[in-house]
């Protein structure tokens, strides 16, 4: 399809341009398996917050700390996708170093827990 | 002048056929001082061949002038019943208060969208050189101009009684689930004129119409609200005409040229997939919000699409179309999709115009017969979980924003068919940046067009990037409350659960539901 506004040679506004969010970006969190939480959820973060700070002080404050089984996941055993490709993230390194841009998209999983009522909710 | 002399005797009233050929095909002309394809200037833009427009068949054979008569008979009977409706209080008559949020649904989602019908079919009017589709326009931009009104109307009456329902136009703009139907409908209108009549004439009003009039309209009569029941059918009137314009309109264009036919097709994908996602809204409706059930959202899509509409693809086979891409997938996604919708709004109902609720036992058995292979599996569970916070006084909110789909801009709440627990998403990266979408449908519709779709007013990324704040106030720092007042929301009283709502407290008064309690003040 061709209009008026491609045939002209006017960039097209990319309306969620990272310099839109005055420095920060967005990073959006999933957690399989947990569908009490509609859908992966959407965080403004700084690309030098530290993986461990996302873990320990963004995500217990998001609505997956709302979940019965939040307490229960054993951190050592989550299973992380970045992309939706297996990833192991560094606690201590920034996400900016460890390839995390603006819009990047991490699901956690942990098999253990299997949600409300094992259903996977 | 070269006109020909068409006057005739004084007296002499012209017939049918002439009346027609003077005051329709007759009102054409081909420009002189201009050339024509500059006058048309938008026709040649999308690769679509037109050979001959006088080929283009009107089956109404309607002229103006019978058209005003027709639409004023039908403004005066409805206005007749909307006077004794609101004379006879019949806001008290419907099946129970919770009925009136799928009014809120509709009349923030449904009614801006027939005003941005008109403004598409205005423009489009003026885009057709041939008489008979320009004036077959300009009907349907005059229709839809008159389903805005008149459901105004219909719906003032609950604006006086009810929460939610004061500022339409506002919350259409705003609202972050009203951007799916309105980013669908400026998807529409900001395409080439081929596309927007095959999107709204044919996609919408052929295709999946039903699934949009038969639940509302049905779903008011069974719950006893006359008003709603009335303008739907004064619209139904004009719909028969609509999609008797889409289906003349897609058979007079794959006629015109053998090489139209593989456009179309690309648009149909295109716009089955975008209809189909604005439907999530309906199905919940459907399966959700009405005290008295019609049918489910299930039987809907079996009967209006997969049924009406596999017959209608049958026919259209004879020119090279198909079925649209991944309809499969609708069918499939047909046991999940009332449900997934509903818990979204579980979820956000801090966030919207208009009350949820848990369904009773009652309604629970209802689901499982009409789900019997997902609805005890997957949600029954999540729903007693829900059931039992709020017993103890800990009903879930959900205090994050979602990731939503770049094209059809839902929250990514729908999940994969072989994994019905897992999250669909797709992804792909477009001139440096990363885009996301919650289907192979939304997914292809952005490559064919990325550079429209970048542009997308995502709510969830507006807000954080400090864009939702009411105009000419100070941000109160709570993004969350912020928010809502730009939305329009009074918190408290539109948006939240309906038991506790004083929506609630006012039926139960006005009912007589609540002996116990003294009536409050009025
Ligand atoms: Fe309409
Ligand atoms: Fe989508």
């Amino acid at each position: 399809m061709h209009t008026h506004a491609q045939q002209t040679s006017v960039p097209p506004l990319v309306r969620d341009r990272v310099d839109n969010f005055h420095g920060q970006q967005l990073l959006y969190v999933g957690w399989d398996h947990h569908t009490m939480i509609c859908a992966p959820i959407a965080l403004l973060v700084s690309p030098e917050l530290h993986f461990g700070e996302l873990i320990d002080s963004l995500l217990p404050a998001s609505a997956f700390a709302l979940h019965s089984e939040w307490p229960q996941i054993d951190w050592a055993h989550v299973e992380w996708l970045h992309a939706d490709r297996p990833f192991t993230p560094e606690r201590d390194a920034t996400l900016k170093a460890q390839g995390i841009g603006h819009k990047a998209y991490l699901r956690l999983r942990t098999p253990a827990l299997r949600g409300i009522a094992g259903t996977g909710a | 002048m070269n006109t020909q002399d068409t006057r005739r005797p004084a007296g002499k009233k012209l017939s049918l056929k002439e009346k027609y050929a003077q005051m329709t095909r007759g009102l054409g002309w081909d420009t002189s001082y201009e050339p024509m394809d500059q006058v048309f200037d938008q026709l040649g833009l999308e690769g679509i061949k037109i050979h001959d427009w006088d080929k283009w068949e009107d089956p109404f054979r309607l002229t103006m002038d019978a058209y005003w008569k027709y639409q004023a008979e039908k403004e005066r009977k409805l206005y007749a019943v909307l006077d004794a409706f609101q004379q006879n209080n019949g806001h008290l008559n419907i099946s129970d208060a919770r009925y009136v949020n799928t009014l809120k649904l509709f009349f923030t989602g449904i009614t801006p969208a027939e005003y941005n019908a008109h403004r598409l079919f205005a423009m489009l009017g003026r885009q057709f050189p041939g008489p008979g589709a320009a004036i077959a326009c300009q009907m349907q931009a005059v229709d839809e101009l008159r389903h805005v009104q008149t459901q105004i109307h219909s719906i003032s009456q609950y604006n006086k009684y009810f929460n939610g329902l004061h500022d339409h136009t506002v919350m259409n703009d705003r609202l972050w689930y009203l951007s799916v139907p309105k980013s669908f409908f400026e998807d529409a209108i900001s395409s080439g004129p081929f596309e927007q009549i095959i999107a709204i004439s044919f996609a919408l009003e052929y295709l999946l119409t039903n699934l949009v009039f038969m639940p509302f309209m049905s779903g008011a009569a069974y719950n006893g609200d006359m008003a709603t029941v009335t303008f739907g059918f004064s619209s139904q009137s004009d719909e028969a005409r609509h999609m008797t314009l889409g289906l003349e309109c897609i058979k007079f264009v794959l006629e015109q040229d053998p090489g139209n036919a593989a456009i179309i097709q690309r648009y149909l994908d295109k716009w089955f997939w975008r209809g189909y996602k604005v439907l999530g809204l309906v199905s919940m409706m459907l399966d959700y919000m009405l005290p008295k059930k019609v049918m489910s959202w299930k039987e809907a899509w079996d009967i209006y699409f997969v049924q009406n509409g596999g017959s209608l693809f049958n026919d259209l086979s004879r020119y090279g179309l198909s079925m649209p891409k991944y309809w499969e997938q609708s069918v499939a996604e047909a046991e999940h999709l009332s449900h997934q919708t509903w818990n979204a709004f579980y979820n956000f109902s801090g966030a919207a115009a208009f009350h949820v609720w848990l369904p009773s036992d009652e309604d629970m058995a209802w689901l499982a017969e009409k789900y019997p292979n997902t609805f005890d599996q997957h949600y029954r569970p999540r729903i007693e979980h829900y059931r039992k916070l709020q017993a103890e006084g800990k009903r879930y909110y959900n205090p994050s924003l979602p990731m939503l789909c770049q094209t059809c801009q839902t929250p990514l709440i729908f999940t994969e068919m072989d994994d019905p627990t897992r999250t669909s998403h797709r992804q792909l990266e477009h001139d440096g940046d990363t885009y996301h979408f919650c289907s192979d449908g939304c997914r292809d519709i952005f490559a064919e067009q990325p550079d429209k779709y970048v542009s997308a007013w995502l709510p969830a990324h507006q807000i954080l990037q400090g864009n939702c704040v009411e105009p000419g106030t100070e941000a109160a720092g709570d993004p969350g409350a912020d928010a809502l007042r730009y939305f329009h929301v009074v918190a408290g009283q539109d948006n939240l659960d309906y038991e506790g709502s004083p929506d609630e407290a006012n039926w139960r008064r006005w009912k007589g539901l609540d002996k116990t309690t003294p009536a409050a003040a009025a």
